[in-house]
């Protein structure tokens, strides 16, 4: 046959390559017409696809190449003019989907590659955070550790369970083989092995510290891994396996001088103790970096603690001193106080006790003195005088002292003559001062008040103190005292910085200077003048029997009156100046009356001084009773005498001033007498005085008197000026009890 | 004028004598100032009555210690009391110091003692009154003279 240009008849004999194609185009029609369904169906099925355009496209590219296969099949065979349109019009559509296809696939592949790499970061990134979560969780674990082991050390303030502690709870946590503490010995060269977890009672063993490991330890805060063959780590006897790993870190001792409030601790001058911390041999495990920051941080932990604990071992013993200081104290004052008391006890007793043999010595001696005496027999009467008189000086100024020391000695503050005061020592220091050719020279300012108000006594006692002393210690020259107003330029130049004077209206500052040309005194020595009982051995006073009392009592006198005194001398040989400034005050006025009263001799020195007096003088002794009377005329009293009790109250009238009874004679009860008398007047202007008159020198009688109600008691004998002053005394006071 | 002097000189010298012998003592010197226009023989009378009254003491104490059985010492006593009383008035020293010790024996009731100073005090009173008669017989003489009596201090 040749080939023509006509369509085909249907079954051509190429029968089956024919065959094959038809059946193919089939297939292929069949999966072209499947594959959209496909999709469609799972498109559906997915909740995402954002292409969906493209799958439209994509359809209908395939549905139209599946039609373009199908519409094929017809092809072979003679065919319509319609079949062969369809087929172009087919054919024509597909070419043009499948056209746009390739374009739009252009651009969604690389967006659809794109969300492959996403998916892969995306997996990275979940991977990441998985392996960080793994990390905080093995951190806060770590730290829980951490807290836990902190709260086991700080809960206990003893040195032992601290460090005992901290071993068993980080061999727990860490899961340690062993762990050990080395402590630096007390001469700090040598690490000594104090504790460890797994053996009890480390026997001593020792490392020298200047080890280069043990350096490079001490030198970081951080935890060091360490060799296991390092002194410090051969804690067990060698072992044929692989040791674990061993780390160590430095554990500061802190002292107390450590801590300065702004300046935290140098790492310089510290001692450090080693922690070494082992693995298990054979685990194999490595020391993390987590567990390397808590063991650090333990660390740092149990030097805090330590360091609390070592300080409050201290503030322990401190306390535990101090209350032994204060038990100490207590009963030291407790002793110190009854010894004052004791003191004072016997001051009180021996005041009296002593005063009154002295004074009986020295009344008696004097009275021996006025008697007739051999002159040998003088000569001892004078010298147990002299002797008595040192003695109750002595006695009066200790007891003086005492007192002023109490703070219970006062001034008797009252009105007297300057100028008699000065006169007076001058004529009392005169005798000695001559004996001794010493010229003794008075000065007074012109400015300086006649008459001050002060204690006349106590100063007249220190200013005779002063000079007497100058004169004491001056073998030959002369002496001079000047007294004036102190002026305020001057009362500062004193060396006390705690004498303020304070000038006001009413007071004046006096101030005398006892200047001598005697031995002198060494500067150095003058502090101590005015302590009581020091002595200056030096100068070669022990003769001048002075007691060391003497500037004591005149330093206390002066600052009772609000003064000051002190000594200035050039130095041995040169003389010294003694100079003293007290305050008195100045009476408002200079008035006769103020004056203390002078007793003045009476005018009428004899007959008429109580002019008709009416007297009563009951006696039964006729002599007594005559020289009495007598006395009493002379007095110019009307005198009546009567030698009977009797006889007494049977004159007795109100028009006698005073009784006189001698009380010392049996059978006349005086007492009786006188309350009779008290009787017979009620009136106390109308009775009479009523004396007693007796030659009873005893307490028991002055008592009787006065409780029987008389006014007065006169011891015979009594003299004529006795008996005037007596009587002055009575009418002025009513009352006249003689010392006894 | 000599006269009076010499008498005034004896009289200053023997009472100066009695006084340091010891037979007067101040006491008697105050009687002496008393002694006035008023009272010109103020002193003498005294002495008179001191005199009297020793004796008349004297009498009783001898007779009280005369008696053998049972001496009352408290008579004794008393009458030794009064006599250091007017000794001492008067001034007579010796008198009186013999009279401290007569009380001591009588409280102690030695009758040994007691007579042993009643001999004493007899013999002083003898001597002081001696004495006294002197001294007013000179002052007498003195006044006689138409001097006047020098005060003795």
């Amino acid at each position: 046959m040749e080939s023509c240009n006509c369509i085909e008849p249907q079954w051509p004999p190429d029968d089956l390559l024919m065959k094959y194609q038809y059946i193919s185009d089939f297939f292929i029609a069949l999966a072209y017409f499947s594959i959209p369904l496909e999709l469609i169906y799972f498109v559906k099925k997915s909740a995402v696809f954002p292409y969906r355009w493209v799958l439209v496209q994509f359809g209908a590219f395939i549905v139209l190449c599946g039609a373009t296969h199908l519409i094929n099949l017809w092809t072979f065979t003679v065919h319509s003019r319609t079949v062969a349109s369809v087929m172009t019009t087919a054919k024509v559509l597909t070419a043009a989907v499948s056209c746009i296809t390739a374009l739009m696939l252009v651009h969604i592949i690389p967006d659809l590659l794109s969300v492959k790499t996403r998916e892969l970061f995306l997996k990275n990134k979940a991977a990441e955070l998985d392996r960080e979560m793994g990390l905080i969780r093995t951190q806060e674990e770590t730290g829980r550790h951490v807290r836990m082991l902190t709260h086991e050390i700080r809960s206990t303030l003893d040195r032992h369970t601290i460090l005992k502690t901290t071993l068993v709870e980080l061999g727990r946590t860490l899961a340690l083989e062993e762990c050990a503490l080395w402590m630096p010995t007390r001469t700090g060269l040598e690490l000594q092995l104090s504790y460890t977890l797994r053996q009890q009672n480390p026997v001593g063993y020792t490392v020298p510290i200047h080890h280069p490991v043990i350096n490079q330890v001490f030198s970081s805060n951080r935890a060091v891994k360490i060799s296991p063959n390092c002194p410090v780590a051969r804690l067990r006897p060698a072992r044929k396996y692989m040791p674990g790993e061993v780390v160590a870190v430095r554990v500061p001792l802190l002292h107390l001088s450590n801590f300065h409030i702004n300046d935290w601790p140098e790492l310089s001058t510290k001692r450090y103790a080693l922690m070494v911390l082992m693995l298990p041999s054979d685990s194999a495990r490595q020391w993390h970096v987590h567990e390397l920051e808590l063991v650090e941080v333990v660390a740092d932990q149990v030097a805090v603690a330590l360091s609390h604990a070592a300080i409050l071992e201290e503030s322990m013993r401190a306390r535990d001193l101090l209350m032994e200081q204060n038990v100490a104290l207590d009963l030291a004052r407790r002793e110190a106080e009854t010894a004052i008391r004791a003191r004072n006890d016997f001051l009180a007793v021996m005041n009296h006790e002593m005063r009154t043999p002295m004074h009986a010595i020295i009344a008696l001696s004097s009275l021996l003195q006025e008697t007739e005496l051999t002159p040998e027999q003088r000569l001892m009467v004078e010298t147990i005088l002299k002797s008595s008189n040192l003695l109750a000086t002595l006695i009066n100024d200790v007891l003086d002292l005492s007192r002023l020391e109490d703070g219970s000695l006062q001034l008797d503050l009252g009105t007297f003559n300057l100028y008699a005061v000065f006169r007076e020592v001058l004529n009392l220091i005169k005798p000695i001062a001559s004996v001794k050719k010493l010229h003794v020279s008075l000065n007074l300012a012109p400015d300086l008040p006649e008459y001050a108000v002060g204690d006349e006594k106590r100063l007249m006692q220190t200013i005779l103190n002063i000079v007497g002393n100058a004169v004491k210690f001056s073998k030959e020259g002369s002496i001079s005292i000047r007294a004036f107003v102190a002026k305020l330029d001057t009362l500062r130049d004193s060396k006390a910085p705690e004498f303020l004077p304070v000038l006001s209206d009413n007071h004046f500052y006096l101030r005398v200077q006892v200047k001598d040309s005697g031995s002198g005194i060494n500067p150095l020595d003058i502090p101590k003048l005015f302590t009581k009982f020091a002595q200056n051995q030096s100068t070669g006073t022990r003769n001048s029997g002075g007691s060391g009392l003497g500037l004591a009592i005149c330093k206390r006198f002066v600052n009772l009156m609000e003064g000051h005194i002190w000594i200035e001398s050039e130095g041995l040989g040169k003389g010294c100046t003694a100079i003293l400034i007290v305050k008195l005050g100045i009476p408002e006025r200079v008035n006769e009356s103020k004056l203390p009263y002078m007793p003045k001799m009476p005018a009428n020195h004899g007959q008429t001084a109580f002019p008709g007096l009416k007297v009563l003088v009951m006696d039964e002794n006729g002599v007594s009773r005559m020289v009495t009377k007598g006395l009493l005329l002379h007095l110019g009293c009307n005198v009546t005498m009567v030698g009977s009790s009797d006889e007494c109250l049977r004159l007795v009238s109100h028009e006698h001033k005073v009784v006189f009874m001698d009380i010392c004679v049996p059978g006349i009860d005086s007492y009786g007498i006188t309350i009779r008398i008290h009787e017979k007047f009620t009136k106390r202007h109308e009775r009479p005085l009523l004396v007693a008159l007796t030659g009873n020198t005893d307490k028991v009688t002055k008592e009787n008197c006065m409780r029987a109600g008389m006014d007065g008691l006169i011891l015979k004998p009594v003299s004529l000026d006795k008996m005037r002053s007596v009587l002055t005394d009575l009418l002025e006071h009513r009352v006249f009890f003689e010392a006894i | 004028m000599d006269v009076v002097n010499q008498l005034q000189r004896q009289f200053i010298d023997y009472s100066a004598s009695l006084h340091r012998e010891g037979f007067l003592d101040d006491q008697f010197t105050q009687l002496q100032k008393l002694q006035d226009d008023n009272s010109p023989d103020f002193v003498v009378e005294v002495a008179s009555l001191f005199f009297e009254d020793c004796e008349k003491l004297i009498n009783n104490m001898a007779r009280a210690l005369e008696q053998q059985q049972g001496v009352d010492f408290k008579q004794v006593d008393a009458s030794v009391h009064q006599l250091k009383g007017s000794s001492s008035s008067i001034g007579a020293m010796r008198v009186k110091d013999v009279c401290i010790a007569f009380r001591s024996f009588c409280e102690a009731q030695n009758r040994e003692g007691c007579l042993r100073c009643l001999q004493q005090v007899t013999h002083e009173y003898s001597l002081l009154k001696n004495k006294l008669q002197t001294l007013f017989r000179l002052q007498q003489q003195i006044l006689a003279a138409g001097g006047s009596i020098p005060v003795v201090e």
